[in-house]
């Protein structure tokens, strides 16, 4: 998957898990959950998604990664460059 | 001033989803209409089945995120309960939250998710890292009401009651005990149920040959018909706003009845079958409580559920009873609605509470063959019945593993 690919991936998965929210204009250098209303169950369900889809396993030690939708892209991106 | 004004409940407001209509209006509209709500349905690893649909409008009352994470119980039990405070009038807004009370009965919670869970693991070889996270909240016994509870922001009690199929009616006199108890001001009572979104009810009744099965699925459900062949299940929820009759006084509100008797007891005696004669004895501590004999009950909605051997029980129960009553009509309401299990009891009262106003009574239909061995009289057949007089109405509620739950309401006067 390109970078680009990686980004909108996520935005797909984070839209189905917090339907009520507008995720397409998420400022990417801005804490994900400072922008919407997303908690600790919902963040959950991003990693289980992530492991359903792409079949990648994402350490708990790593969470922080995947704080801004920037740092996530760069996190994910090596790891679903062969999906 | 009445006598004993704080201990007396009144129903104030309802709010329900039944597979024939998703507001009273509804529902009592297609009662008198004959219309079924019974549908053909697909359920896991089973041929299509008749069930009880519900069609209410989940968005209503939710936001998308909050249905995705509850249960089909916790969102029934959401759309109930905001119209039943819609309907009762109250100033919900400025009510004191931690003077509401939730109680709910449950006929089973949980089999949903965990039927879910376990097909979603299969399809990753049965490797628990895929197991939701999600599955404990939601398959917690309080989840339906503390599901509401988050959506109302309320903070008194919360919780259900299992008691099977006579749930509904153990919902609403928990409710009534509460505010008699002054434990709260207003009690969201009543009962809900999601079951036919579990395949193991379906595949457990088929086993125990208790499963209707019929080629148009509006005739499945046939209580006390000569040809009936089981249940069928359905999903739904009734909720009723109940007050102390002091405060529904003092606000005005619209008085639906008055909870005058109630009995719950048990068969101890087997899991699955019935037993009538403790069924009647239910029936009499009801009638003993609300002090009333049982001609002056107009009304008896049954609990049958169109099992060859439940309904024969509670034919002798009524016919025990209410044998030398000519003046009681007698209904079922699951003949339209399929069995609606732990929602049953509080929505089949529902369907029977026009009557006050109305003064008819809505028949038992697919009653194509009326069974001798049901020996009761004035069963309510096919076509609704004027009656003089309707100021009481008994609702029986019965569950498996010898449940028995009645229920008397009387028409409110000042």
């Amino acid at each position: 998957m390109t970078k680009e690919e990686v980004k909108t991936s996520l935005l797909n998965i984070i839209s189905e898990i917090v339907p009520d929210e507008d995720v397409m204009n998420l400022e990417g250098n801005t804490s994900i959950r400072d922008q919407i209303d997303l908690d600790s169950m919902d963040f959950l369900d991003i990693i289980m998604e992530i492991r359903k889809k792409y079949q990648v396993e994402i350490p708990e030690e790593d969470y922080p990664e995947l704080a801004t939708m920037n740092s996530s892209v760069t996190y994910l991106e090596p790891l679903l460059v062969d999906k | 001033m009445l006598p004993g004004l704080k201990k007396r409940v009144v129903i104030t407001g309802l709010g329900l989803t039944a597979p024939n209509g998703n507001s009273l209006k509804e529902y009592r509209k297609n009662l008198l209409e004959g219309k079924s709500g019974v549908q053909r349905f697909k359920t896991r690893y089973m041929d299509e089945v008749p069930a009880g649909v519900c069609d209410f409008d989940v968005l209503k009352y939710q936001k998308k995120k909050e249905a995705r994470r509850g249960t089909r119980a916790g969102s029934i039990a959401i759309y109930c309960a905001h119209e039943a405070v819609k309907d009762s009038g109250i100033d919900f807004t400025n009510f004191d939250k931690s003077k509401i009370g939730i109680y709910l009965g449950i006929t089973e919670h949980g089999n949903v998710e965990t039927e879910n869970e376990i097909y979603n693991i299969q399809q990753f070889s049965y490797d628990i890292k895929y197991w939701t996270h999600h599955h404990n909240p939601r398959t917690v016994a309080n989840n339906p009401a503390g599901e509401l509870s988050l959506n109302m922001g309320i903070t008194g009690p919360h919780y259900t009651i299992g008691a099977a199929c006579a749930a509904g009616n153990c919902g609403l006199i928990q409710g009534m005990q509460m505010l008699q108890l002054h434990e709260v001001d207003l009690a969201l009572a009543g009962g809900v149920s999601e079951s036919i979104h579990t395949f193991g009810i379906f595949a457990s009744f088929k086993s125990q040959g208790a499963l209707a099965c019929h080629v148009d699925p509006t005739k499945a459900s046939r209580p006390f018909d000569r040809d009936r062949n089981g249940i069928v299940v359905s999903e739904g929820g009734c909720i009723y706003m109940l007050e102390r009759l002091e405060d529904a006084l003092k606000r005005e509100a619209n008085i639906y009845g008055e909870i005058i008797g109630h009995a719950i007891n048990s068969d101890a005696i087997d899991f699955v079958i019935p037993y009538g004669e403790r069924q009647a004895e239910c029936i009499e501590l009801a009638l003993q409580r609300a002090k009333v004999t049982p001609e002056q009950i107009d009304i008896l909605s049954t609990h049958a559920t169109a099992t060859q051997v439940g309904d024969n029980q509670e034919a002798k129960a009524i016919l025990r009873v209410f044998g030398n009553s000519p003046k009681t009509y007698i209904n079922n309401t699951k003949s339209y609605i399929g069995h609606t299990m732990g929602a049953a009891g509080a929505i089949e009262l529902a369907g029977n509470l026009p009557s006050f106003r109305d003064k008819t009574v809505h028949p038992t239909i697919n009653l194509e063959n009326p069974d001798p061995e049901c020996m009761i009289t004035n069963l309510v057949k096919n076509q609704p019945q004027q009656i003089k007089k309707a100021d009481i109405i008994l609702n029986n509620s019965f569950g498996m593993l010898g449940i028995n739950s009645v229920v008397i309401v009387k028409r409110f006067e000042k």
